[in-house]
């Protein structure tokens, strides 16, 4: 069975609304991203250097990162030569299985770590307006359509309007929030929100902290705290630690990521914003260079509008056309 | 920083064709390959990318070498030039009606820093051009951000016009101007809630206020680590509004920010302001030729050096550019420049503004400005005989010191290593720039 109908298989099992939603938010991505790989195979017949030029620009105008495509279009050559690929349209194929692999290396992307009969603590951490706070809603309700019991923690205490903005989610979601008054240290709010979440045995409890860009070694150590705080009173907290991201960053989301995972350990990503235009390919850059897997993605701004992500959806929403165009010939 | 510049990248090519006269076409090939990889690493669209180098190449093949200059640099100042020229040649203003008020509508992605910067730009109204701003809650979607406004117009003592968050944008902005006017109030600022660019639903409730209020500037708020994507936000948000402006935030990150370049390039418009920090002061003019080199990664020498020039003595800067040179810099003058450099501003801001500051060498100066306070007390402890010759300090020297200072042995023999480094990135600084294109009064690098 080629690669594609497997693809193909495996996703039509769970042909649900999931699904679907994932579609339409990549439904922009997909169409401008295939527009173009099929620009491409009409223009050029063989598999030639200028077919690799322009394949590289079709990569790297989905983010994908210079150093990543670079490769990757070293181990395409590799397999051309390989399996003596000489057509554009043979290519395919191979493309969308070598990103679906980088994508997939450990095979249990969104897999959470949550605890059995004891307090989950989530601590979510990134630069400035990625979507912490909304994630953070939309995962409670989640939860809480789980049936699991939900404290949030306003550990953003330094702009203005956070910790209202986290009360609306709360009130919208129907869980508690635990805060104090706007400039008190966020440490303090976790100390509090660990107690009272236990106190009201609690399953869950997600932790907003202040936006901050990764290259402000103070405001990296105020987060270094904040997380030794929640460590301290609950060891081997926090389970996880989820590094917001923004689809439409570029490179910079890779200096992100690694400056946030020095500083917290960062155990995963929420790809946000997925349902714009922007291609989010930074993330494979992410998986290729630093291995840190995408857990959720965020596509738009309703409370329904996360989803965990799946490598093969997420390949799937990039190749749809010629995916099917594929499955349709067999 | 997470790549490195092309000032480094070039280097290499740089050095094979030092000894020519004239720019060869290999060379610029060679060089140009360059250019364009750390163009797209600095996230500038690559069809902006692709056209650009091609201009260079042209213009670049066959020039003489100018005589301060080796070939690899004359390369690279076109590549600057060019680049500055694409960038926009001056500072813009923003606009002015010649009946008040002057209206100004904020618009832009989710979470690229609206509403943050009609603050900054009201704050910046009335404490450089003495106008009398007014802010307007148009962002009716966003939990909170009508009380994030005015949170903020509370912390400015500015008035924010606002009619909760269920009224239409349309009504709440046009209700605003008539209050403005009642007011005499000579600014209106209009935030506006964060869209995508491909929700139409909601661009067309941008274009019904446009309409509704006839604003003097829309403009539109970038993030400066936005990826590829920009040309497309840009190019929809100037289609749906014709946009005056573009606004360029978080520039106080370590994004390269080729988004700028980008978004210049397909709407025409002149970036007119950066925000450069959290705090409501943090907005300043664009420089569009601090931008290019920026862009490079070539550092943003001018910046550093009109920073330093405002707080540094000149003689005794230019005194301490010769020590740098030789790289003999004694404690003495560090404790000196460390109390200027104070005055100067934040240090990791000053620091990236340093040519060739880029991870490689600073990754063992970190700056972490909690620390200069011990450090200070580590030299102060210091006889006049060890901060000339640092070289004799031994265990029971160090002892003692830590001892005076409040610190610990290992404290000062981090400082006494970060030393170390320090004469060692000056001595790499100084000899990068030496023959590189003559800045007006000298280089001067009084930073530490
Ligand atoms: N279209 C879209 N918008 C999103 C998504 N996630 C968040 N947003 C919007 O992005 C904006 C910023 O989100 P926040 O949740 O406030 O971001 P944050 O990281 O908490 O921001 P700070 O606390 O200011 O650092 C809001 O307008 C959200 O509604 C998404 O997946 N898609
Ligand atoms: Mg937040």
């Amino acid at each position: 069975m080629s690669f594609f109908k497997r693809l193909k298989e495996k996703f039509t099992e769970q042909t649900d609304a999931v699904t679907e939603k994932f579609k339409e938010g990549l439904t922009k991505t997909r169409d401008s991203f295939v527009g173009r790989m099929n620009e491409l195979f009409a223009k050029y017949r063989t598999v030639d250097e200028d077919f690799f030029e322009e394949l590289e620009e079709v990569l790297i105008s989905a983010d994908v990162g210079v150093t990543t495509v670079l490769e990757l279009i070293e181990e395409l050559k590799d397999e051309v030569r390989l399996k003596n690929v000489k057509e554009t349209k043979d290519i395919g194929p191979i493309i969308s299985e070598k990103l679906a692999e980088k994508l997939d290396k450990t095979g249990e992307d969104a897999h959470l770590n949550m605890q059995e009969d004891a307090l989950t603590i989530i601590l979510f951490v990134g630069v400035n307006g990625v979507g912490k706070t909304t994630t953070i809603g939309k995962l409670a309700h989640r939860f809480k359509e789980e049936g699991k019991h939900v404290v949030l923690a306003a550990g953003d205490t330094f702009r203005a309007g956070a910790i209202e903005q986290l009360e609306v989610w709360g009130e919208r979601v129907g869980v508690d929030v635990v805060k104090q008054t706007s400039g008190s240290d966020p440490a303090a709010v976790m100390y509090d929100a660990i107690h009272s979440a236990r106190a009201k045995r609690a399953d869950v409890l997600l932790c907003d902290t202040a936006g901050r860009l990764q290259n402000k070694v103070n405001l990296m150590k105020e987060l270094e705290k904040v997380k030794r705080v929640i460590a301290r009173e609950v060891p081997n907290a926090p389970h996880e630690v989820l590094l917001v991201l923004d689809a439409t960053t570029g490179q910079n989301a890779l200096s992100q990521a690694k400056t946030f995972r020095e500083a917290t350990d960062v155990s995963g990503i929420v790809l946000t914003k997925l349902d714009g235009t922007a291609k989010g390919g930074i993330v494979l850059a992410i998986r290729n260079e630093l291995d840190i897997p995408v857990k959720f993605v965020g596509l738009g701004e309703g409370v329904e509008d996360l989803k965990p992500f799946d490598a093969n959806q997420f390949v799937y929403g990039l190749f749809q056309e010629l995916i099917e165009e594929e499955t349709a010939n067999e | 920083m997470a790549f490195e510049g092309l000032a480094e990248r070039l280097q290499h090519t740089i050095d094979k064709m030092k000894s020519r006269g004239k720019v060869t076409e290999k060379d610029v090939k060679e060089m140009m390959r360059e250019v364009r990889l750390a163009l797209l690493e600095a996230d500038v669209n690559f069809k902006v990318v692709k056209k650009f180098v091609n201009d260079v190449k042209e213009r670049a093949v066959g020039q003489e070498v100018m005589k301060s200059l080796t070939p690899g640099q004359q390369v690279i100042k076109v590549v600057n030039d060019e680049l500055t020229k694409l960038m926009g040649g001056e500072q813009s203003k923003i606009a002015h009606a010649q009946k008040p008020p002057t209206v100004v509508m904020m618009v832009g992605l989710q979470g690229a820093g609206k509403t943050t910067t009609t603050a900054k730009l009201a704050n910046h109204l009335r404490k450089h051009h003495n106008r009398q701003p007014m802010m307007v809650a148009c962002d009716i979607y966003r939990p909170a951000a009508i009380d994030q406004l005015e949170t903020l117009g509370k912390e400015l003592n500015m008035p924010v016009f606002s009619m909760g968050d269920k009224e239409k944008a349309v009504n709440i902005a046009t209700k605003a101007i008539e209050q403005a006017k009642e007011d005499h109030r000579d600014y209106v600022l209009i935030d506006t809630a964060g869209r995508l660019h491909v929700d139409e639903a909601l661009m067309n409730e941008l274009v019904e206020i446009k309409e509704a209020v006839n604003p003097d500037e829309i403009l539109l708020v970038v993030d400066a680590m936005t990826g590829q994507d920009a040309v497309n936000v840009a190019e929809s948000f100037h289609e749906s509004l014709g946009i005056t402006g573009v606004v360029l935030t978080k520039l106080d990150g370590d994004t390269r920010g080729g988004a700028a370049l980008s978004v210049k390039a397909v709407t025409g418009t002149p970036i007119k302001f950066a925000g450069m920090g959290e705090k409501i002061d943090q907005l300043e003019p664009f420089h569009p030729d601090r931008m290019a080199s920026r862009i490079l990664g070539m550092g943003d020498v001018l910046s550093l050096i009109e920073k330093a020039q405002t707080s540094v003595d000149e003689t005794r800067a230019r005194e301490l550019e010769e020590k740098m040179r030789t790289a003999d810099i004694t404690f003495d003058d560090f404790l000196e420049q460390l109390a200027q450099v104070r005055n100067m501003g934040p240090l990791d801001e000053l620091l990236a503004m340093i040519p060739g500051a880029n991870k490689k060498l600073l990754k063992n100066v970190q700056v972490d400005e909690s620390h200069i306070g011990r450090i200070e007390a580590i030299v102060r402890s210091m006889t006049s005989e060890e901060k000339q010759n640092p070289s004799i300090l031994n265990a029971s020297r160090k002892r003692r010191i830590a001892k005076g200072s409040g610190t610990s042995i290992q404290d000062v023999n981090r400082l006494l290593k970060q030393f170390e480094e320090m004469k060692k990135m000056m001595k790499q600084m100084t000899s990068m720039q030496k023959g590189k294109k003559k800045r007006k009064g000298g280089f001067q690098l009084p930073f530490m």
